[in-house]
């Protein structure tokens, strides 16, 4: 089960998720990037935890945030970046972990699927290979039963064995991404972060993607924290949605409830982004959100996002509104559901 | 035949072929398409990575020549001189996917968008011109971006730049190569709205490339699917989105992620399409399941390994759909 | 290319971002030392070389009208010694300079132009006119140099000017080669297509789309052509394909060496020029290669 924890603080702390098998445990995590004098806050207290087998879909424009925060988790953010708060994976906080212990969790326990699957693979050596080694590194395992590993692996994310040897330029986009997937899975993590792992690729190889990370879901347990822009994607590829606005959590919940009811302005935005076909509704009909994201140096009082809102009020512009309990399983960042719920 | 009135823009029996590099054998991108985007009508072309849509908008701009078949604007047959090429280009604009890599890094807004006025040696109140396109795009007010470059514009602004650019020329058909893929879903609704007001306001026609069948859904009144260098299917909006007939458009819309509940993608089996190695018979069949499904005598009559497609007719903006496929004539899956 | 035509709201509100870029520029320039140690080396010598005809006249040059001591040892009134006519090497070295940095600069800005309109006309066209030109440049590199470039002085006659031509003529291969590169890269991205469809011919595509974008390895490959320039000038007047008559360093080296200045261990005539072109070679180096790295964006993310 994943718990998101509201922003009220201490109180909410028993919302979480059962002890034990919680893998990841997210507390108030900041990231800010310097720019030279200035302070730029890029995620801005985000707090979540995630147990084996659960997935999770963090949605949002670019600038919001999503992806340095996932990257954040591992300390991949960049060298300019300053991180704060906890990451508890397996007990330990990766934030504060000596070196050694975050790469052996970086190779054998959380591994990342990134978006532009050409340029995060070795253009000079042939796939089976780029597998085998962190299987051979990481697992103790012989060269023989690694390259058996690794065939398998390919085989599963449907890369035939003829074609193991072949080099990544040899691949389609597709074929590449799922490479990437099965070196994502080389050394049996716990958690895969995937970055908009299908956002770059055509609609039947992106239904294979996400198809295929269904499976191994289902099959090995890992936890997925899944990237991107596209809700209607997260919202068959997740159990639970998180949607990003401003370097923070605006809405959550599960799939399901958030995208057919979404409780936020920006969420019910961002769900008819995608139009459903053969609903009349958006029949020449394209809707979107007008305006752009605010820059993470331009953060003021206030809600972030009331200057994009369709229903903004006054009182939106002098309050930063925190995540609040809608019903049990969700949280949303809004004061007009905080006047709902308080009125009914 | 096409109907009396000619159409805006027009192809017939289009083929582009690349000749083989490297001892490979030569892709034909576009093998053989009709098509037909009628004044202030909304034709969305929808394929696969490799379908050779993109290629078609390059052959509609006139910037790959077509190895046969003919480009006809407003019934004129397109010629390849360079002088004819620019005055065509006057009134046909190109609005490609990437505007980040579409936009010159050195050159800002105003020269941006200046830049084709000044290439058709329209300089007399460009100024205005300039600032009119900005505005029509939806960057308002015009004042505040003439100075900006490419890198200080977000995803949306870019491309409302690269529109404004095509628009300063004063077009009446927009050829949009996948103008809202490199886009975030809230931007994509916004541009997608920006066509559909352009062609309500100003008449423009419009032909948008794109991989996604909710794009047709959204802002067009026809649509046509490519595979493999042909059109499969084609026809208004509803009736192919709604009704498909062909088993690839079929499985195309099965696969578009939407917030139903029930989302149950039917998956191609085989490899990704490949121009250079066109199946024989109906270039569908090797992962077309209806196909797979025949047997017996049916498979026989049928004979989609064997039996070429003939090219669609170009259907105009009354006629009703068509679709491509040899099991249809049999009738006997005519209701599925 | 900037919006000449806009109106004047416009025009004012175009330019800080030009100024912005330009300021830029020079900070990151400035946090590279060694390119203004480079800087200020080829400040000195330009700023030498313009004011040299101030006090420097022909008599103190005209081996017939001066009268100092012959290949004497420096002392205080001939702080570099004296040449085999008698002439101050400090003023030869000073005046010298004039005509060594114009070859360099003449030789390289043909070089340039020759180069960078080669290149970007092969990237361009691509296909029969691209080959052809391509074959042309592989020509020339594979011709000798210094052999081209002695006949070819020896050809059009002894002097600057053939000299110019000599090192231009073999050096533009670099060049070409270098811009049709990057413009094959320029070609390759959207813009180039969109302005295609805009209407833009072969002409514009190159002049407005290209060579903007080019530019910049243009200036960084300056700096490092017109250091080899002035090495070729140095080695061609030292092989005797310069005018005799004139003062310049390899002028200067060609006489010290056929004076027996070597034998005579005249040190004084002989190290001055060849340390000035060392210096001066060294100077633009420092500086190309500062320019190129506060140009390359991929160096200019770091902070």
């Amino acid at each position: 089960m994943i718990g998101i924890e509201t922003g009220a603080g201490p109180g909410a702390g028993g919302t979480e998720a059962q002890a034990g098998t919680t893998l990841l445990d997210v507390r108030d995590l900041r990231v800010t990037y310097r720019q030279g004098s200035r302070e730029v806050p890029a995620v801005r207290g985000v707090s979540f935890s995630l147990g084996r087998g659960d997935t999770l879909g963090v949605a949002g424009e670019s600038g919001s945030g999503k992806s340095t925060m996932a990257l954040s988790l591992l300390r991949l953010a960049g060298a300019g970046a300053e991180v704060s708060g906890e990451v508890r994976y397996d007990g330990e906080d990766l934030l504060t972990a000596r070196w050694v212990k975050l790469r052996a969790v970086r190779w054998a326990g959380a591994s990342v699927v990134f978006q532009g699957a050409m340029s995060a693979l070795n253009p000079v050596r042939n796939v089976l290979d780029q597998i085998v080694e962190p299987i051979v590194l990481h697992q103790q395992a012989g060269p023989r039963e690694a390259e058996r590993r690794a065939a398998r692996l390919l085989e599963s994310v449907g890369i035939p064995a003829r074609r193991t040897r072949a080099y990544p330029h040899e691949f389609s986009g597709g074929q590449r991404q799922r490479v990437m997937i099965a070196m994502a899975l080389a050394c049996d993590p716990d958690l895969v972060i995937a970055d908009e792992p299908t956002t770059a690729l055509d609609v039947m190889v992106q239904a294979q993607i996400l198809g295929l990370l269904a499976e191994l879901v289902r099959e090995s347990r890992v936890a997925v924290i899944m990237i991107s822009h596209d809700l209607a994607v997260l919202s068959h590829a997740c159990d639970r949605l998180a949607v990003m606005y401003a370097g923070r959590f605006v809405e959550t919940g599960p799939s399901r409830q958030v995208i057919e009811d979404p409780r936020h302005p920006y969420t019910r935005a961002l769900a008819q982004a995608f139009p459903t076909i053969g609903d009349p509704a958006s029949r020449l009909a394209p809707s979107g959100l007008a305006g752009d994201p605010p820059r993470p140096s331009q953060i003021g009082e206030g809600c972030s996002f009331a200057p994009r809102c369709a229903v903004v009020m006054d009182s939106c512009r002098g309050r930063d509104p925190e995540l609040w309990q809608v019903d049990p399983e969700r949280t949303a960042a809004c004061l007009r559901v905080l006047s709902e719920e308080g009125a009914a | 035949m096409s109907s009396a009135e000619p159409a805006e823009l027009e192809v017939r029996d289009l083929a582009v072929v690349y000749p083989g590099r490297r001892g490979r054998p030569p892709a034909r991108a576009v093998d053989g398409v009709n098509l037909r985007v009628g004044r202030a009508e909304i034709v969305a072309l929808i394929g696969e990575s490799g379908s050779g849509k993109s290629t078609l908008a390059r052959a509609l701009m006139g910037l790959v020549k077509p190895t046969a078949g003919r480009v006809l604007y407003q019934g004129a047959p397109l010629e390849y001189s360079t002088r004819a090429l620019r005055r065509y280009r006057g009134h046909v604009q190109l609005i490609m996917q990437d505007p980040g890599g579409a936009l010159n890094p050195k050159q800002n807004v105003y020269d941006a968008v200046a830049e084709g006025p000044r290439l058709h040696r329209r300089t007399e109140g460009l100024s205005a011109t300039v600032r009119d396109a900005l505005a029509k795009a939806g960057l308002r007010p015009p004042e505040d971006f003439l100075a900006r470059y490419p890198h200080e514009l977000s995803g949306g602004q870019q491309q409302r730049v690269v529109i404004a650019g095509a628009l300063a020329l004063n077009p009446s058909v927009l050829v949009a190569d996948e103008p809202v893929a490199s886009l975030d879903a809230s931007v994509r609704g916004e541009i997608l709205g920006l066509l559909l007001g352009l062609r309500d306001q100003l008449g423009l026609s419009a032909l948008v490339v794109s991989h996604d069948l909710a794009l047709a859904w959204n802002i067009a009144d026809r649509v046509a699917v490519m595979y493999l260098g042909r059109v499969v299917e084609q026809g208004p909006v509803e009736e192919v989105l709604l009704h498909p007939r062909h088993p690839y458009t079929q499985a195309l819309l099965s696969v578009v992620p939407d917030r139903r509940a029930d989302w149950h993608p039917v998956l191609l089996a085989g490899e990704p399409p490949d121009p250079s190695a066109i199946p024989s018979g109906c270039r569908f069949h090797p992962r077309c399941a209806r196909w797979a499904a025949v047997t017996g005598e049916q498979r026989d009559a049928a004979a989609c390994d064997r039996r070429e497609l003939p090219v669609l007719a170009p259907s105009d903006g009354s006629g009703p759909a068509s679709a491509a496929c040899h099991l249809l004539e049999t009738t006997l899956l005519e209701t599925t | 290319m900037t919006a000449l035509d806009a109106p004047a709201a416009a025009g004012a509100a175009v330019r800080p971002p030009r100024f912005e870029s330009a300021r830029r520029f020079a900070r990151a320039f400035l946090r590279r030392r060694s390119g203004i140690a480079g800087l200020a080396v080829l400040a000195a010598f330009t700023v030498l070389a313009l004011v040299a005809p101030l006090f420097i006249g022909p008599d103190q040059l005209d081996v017939t009208r001066v009268n100092g001591p012959l290949l004497a040892s420096p002392s205080a009134h001939y702080p570099l010694g004296t040449d085999q006519a008698g002439r101050s090497v400090l003023l030869m070295l000073i005046y010298g300079s004039r005509e060594s940095l114009r070859v360099g600069v003449i030789a390289t800005l043909l070089t340039l132009v020759i180069g960078s309109g080669i290149g970007i006309v092969a990237g361009h066209y691509g296909g029969l006119v691209g080959r052809l030109l391509m074959h042309l440049t592989d020509w020339f590199i594979a011709l000798p140099g210094m052999p081209l470039a002695i006949s070819l002085a020896a050809v059009l006659g002894q002097g600057e000017t053939s000299i110019t031509i000599a090192i231009a003529v073999t050096s533009w291969t670099g060049t070409a080669r270098l811009i049709r590169a990057q413009t094959l890269a320029v070609e390759a991205r959207p813009f180039v297509e969109r302005a295609r469809a805009l209407g833009a011919g072969h002409g514009q595509i190159m002049q407005r789309q290209v060579l903007p974008n080019v530019m910049p390895l243009i200036l960084v490959s300056s700096t490092l052509t017109i250091a080899g320039a002035m090495l070729s000038e140095a080695t061609l007047t030292f092989l005797g394909l310069g005018d005799p008559t004139s003062v310049t360093w390899g002028e200067m080296l060609n006489q010290a060496f056929f004076n027996g200045a070597f034998t005579a261990d005249a040190w004084w005539y002989i190290l001055p020029p060849g340390l000035a072109i060392l210096l001066v070679v060294l100077g633009f180096t420092l500086v190309g290669r500062a320019v190129e790295t506060v140009l390359d964006p991929r160096m200019q993310e770091r902070p």
